[in-house]
């Protein structure tokens, strides 16, 4: 066993023991069913409008209706969500003096940072799983493209691994998990606002860079059906932008 | 094993360390002495390699700190102040990570799992989680993590804090089984720990190393005058002045029962006997006569303090006649 996969196996270990996972794992799904129960009784809801009106068998698109839906609004809830999931990964370490341990052990940082961002990205990805159980059931009842939901279960996943990034970095920042949370909350509100300026500077050089440094267009395109490489180059330089400042975190802490 | 030349560390303006110089040589436990905030902890810090000196170089085992850090921790085995354990995790995971994330193999790891946790006696408790244990108990599972995978070096801050005083002998037996095939270096504010355990001590005052010598030669060389303490059945109310009358007396102090006397007289001149001639020759009758030696407590006291020529009398004559070490006569 490598000593990231050691990590890896204690950090899983101890969120498991921890309530946190428990909680925020049941938290999440349930806002997922939630949205997922409203969305799917208002698409039923317009079938059955559309039937009265044209008298017969009226067909509609789940897609459009659902899923989009469902994937938009998911963004707000892993913006929340997402950053107590990794409050704990560095804050805890250094408020329990493990920190010193880990940092005289015979192991890079980049181990330290990769293990840890590794064992809540299988946590989040296993959560994400779950979810997949309303597209299966959905399945049984009812016909709807596979291709736009599996693309939007892909934005799901990048976007929740650079919200995972940002909640790292954050954690590193300080040794106070409540701080950590906030912080990581805050860079990912300011991203998504900041496609509002984007929006309102429309088609200029500095419209165009904003609205591309923010999550929001990328997602969109993915949750849309579109996968196109510079929305997945977006997510991939984010990540080991965001994972290359938390080594730098890391490391300056050794200086201070 | 162990070479540190001219290290310092500042943080801002602020130096806590400065220019301190020692070694430690294959096999050898060294002590590390000084008051809170004396750096001490810095200076361990550097050491293994969690934070960089401002200025000098440190070698363990051959390696450079600044330049192989990776090497040198390997070559280290450090228990810091707090004992860095993982609450959620049993005694036995806890261990297995340690080792895990030392690169140890399986079939390596089972068998110094089992030694490490034989040699703590960690063995009823090693399916527990460490957040159910006792303060000596975690203290022991962060002893058995530096020593599991039997590094060259080891360096234990306050090793015995928090243990009680069986198992605080039996670490520092087994700190004095290490010695020889080990080098060791510890901290403590528990000075009899340094003397009982420790070849050689280093006492750093304010960020300098005010002293480094073996526990005996420190005190030795410190001590300037000697005590005797003398117990008379019946004195009479003139032996404070008969006595001071035997050449080589300096000074005379009440104990702290009746009829008991602090004698300091001059270094090298012993005068028990002259005092006996005395005592038996006035009929006061002798109960004891022994002479105090002086403890690395008063030498760590005085070197600390910077106070020179005597300590005060009364205070310090008081407080270490009961504690200190007695060679009868």
């Amino acid at each position: 066993m490598t000593p990231v996969q050691a990590i890896i196996a204690k950090e899983l270990r101890g969120y498991f023991v921890s309530p946190i996972v428990y909680v925020v794992g049941a938290v999440f799904l349930l806002i997922f069913g939630f949205l997922a129960y409203l969305y799917i009784v208002f698409a039923g809801a317009q079938a059955i409008q559309l039937m009265q009106m044209q008298g017969g068998p009226a067909s509609i698109n789940l897609n459009d209706l659902v899923f989009r839906n469902l994937f938009a609004s998911m963004r707000f809830v892993l913006l929340i969500i997402l950053p107590i999931l990794t409050m704990r990964l560095f804050a805890e370490e250094r408020k329990l003096r493990t920190f010193e341990f880990l940092m005289t052990s015979p192991v890079g940082i980049h181990e330290i940072v990769l293990g840890k961002f590794v064992s809540i990205l299988l946590i989040y990805l296993g959560l994400l799983g779950i979810t997949g159980l309303v597209p299966t059931v959905l399945m049984l009842f009812s016909e709807f493209d596979w291709n736009p939901v599996l693309t939007g279960y892909l934005g799901m996943a990048l976007l929740g691994a650079l919200f995972l990034a940002v909640g790292l970095f954050a954690s590193a920042l300080t040794e106070n998990q409540i701080v950590a949370a906030f912080v990581g909350f805050g860079i990912l509100l300011t991203f998504w606002l900041i496609s509002g300026l984007g929006a309102l500077l429309g088609d200029t050089t500095a419209g165009h860079i904003i609205s591309y440094v923010s999550f929001m267009e990328h997602y969109d395109r993915l949750v849309r059906g579109l996968i196109d490489t510079s929305d997945l180059v977006y997510f991939g330089s984010g990540l080991l932008l965001m994972l290359f400042l938390t080594h730098r975190v890391v490391e300056s802490t050794r200086w201070k | 094993m162990i070479d540190v030349q001219n290290i310092t560390k500042r943080y801002g303006h602020h130096t806590a360390i400065d220019r301190v110089t020692f070694s430690v040589a294959k096999g050898e436990v060294l002590a590390f002495l000084g008051p809170n905030g004396a750096g001490k902890t810095t200076t361990m810090r550097i050491l293994t390699c969690f934070m960089p000196a401002t200025e000098g170089t440190v070698r363990v085992a051959g390696f450079d700190c600044a330049d192989q850090p990776l090497e040198v921790k390997r070559h280290i085995g450090y228990l810091p102040e707090t004992p860095p354990v993982y609450q959620e995790l049993t005694v036995t995971e806890y261990l297995t990570f340690v080792g895990r994330l030392r690169g140890m193999g399986s079939r390596n790891l089972t068998s110094a799992l089992d030694q490490s946790i034989g040699r703590l006696e960690l063995g009823s408790v090693r399916h527990r989680l460490i957040g159910n244990l006792s303060r000596g108990y975690r203290q022991r599972v962060g002893l058995a993590q530096a020593l599991l995978h039997d590094p060259p070096v080891l360096i234990l801050d306050e090793p015995t804090i928090g243990l009680d005083p069986k198992q605080i002998i039996e670490i520092r037996e087994l700190i004095k089984s290490l010695a020889g095939s080990h080098s060791v270096i510890l901290s403590t504010h528990i000075l009899p720990e340094a003397t009982a355990v420790c070849q050689r001590v280093v006492i750093i005052s304010g960020g300098r190393i005010v002293a480094e010598d073996s526990p005996e030669q420190l005190s030795a060389r410190l001590r300037q005058s000697e005590k005797i303490s003398v117990t008379l059945k019946s004195p009479s109310a003139d032996c404070n002045t008969k006595l001071r009358e035997i050449p080589g007396v300096l000074n005379i102090f009440p104990g702290e029962q009746a009829g008991m006397f602090l004698i300091e007289c001059t270094l090298g001149r012993d005068v028990r006997d002259e005092i006996a001639r005395v005592v038996v020759s006035q009929h006061w009758g002798l109960l004891e006569l022994r002479t105090i030696s002086m403890t690395l407590e008063d030498v760590f006291l005085r070197l600390t303090r910077h106070e020179d020529g005597l300590p005060q009398p009364s205070a310090t004559a008081h407080k270490e006649a009961p504690g200190s070490q007695e060679t009868t006569p």
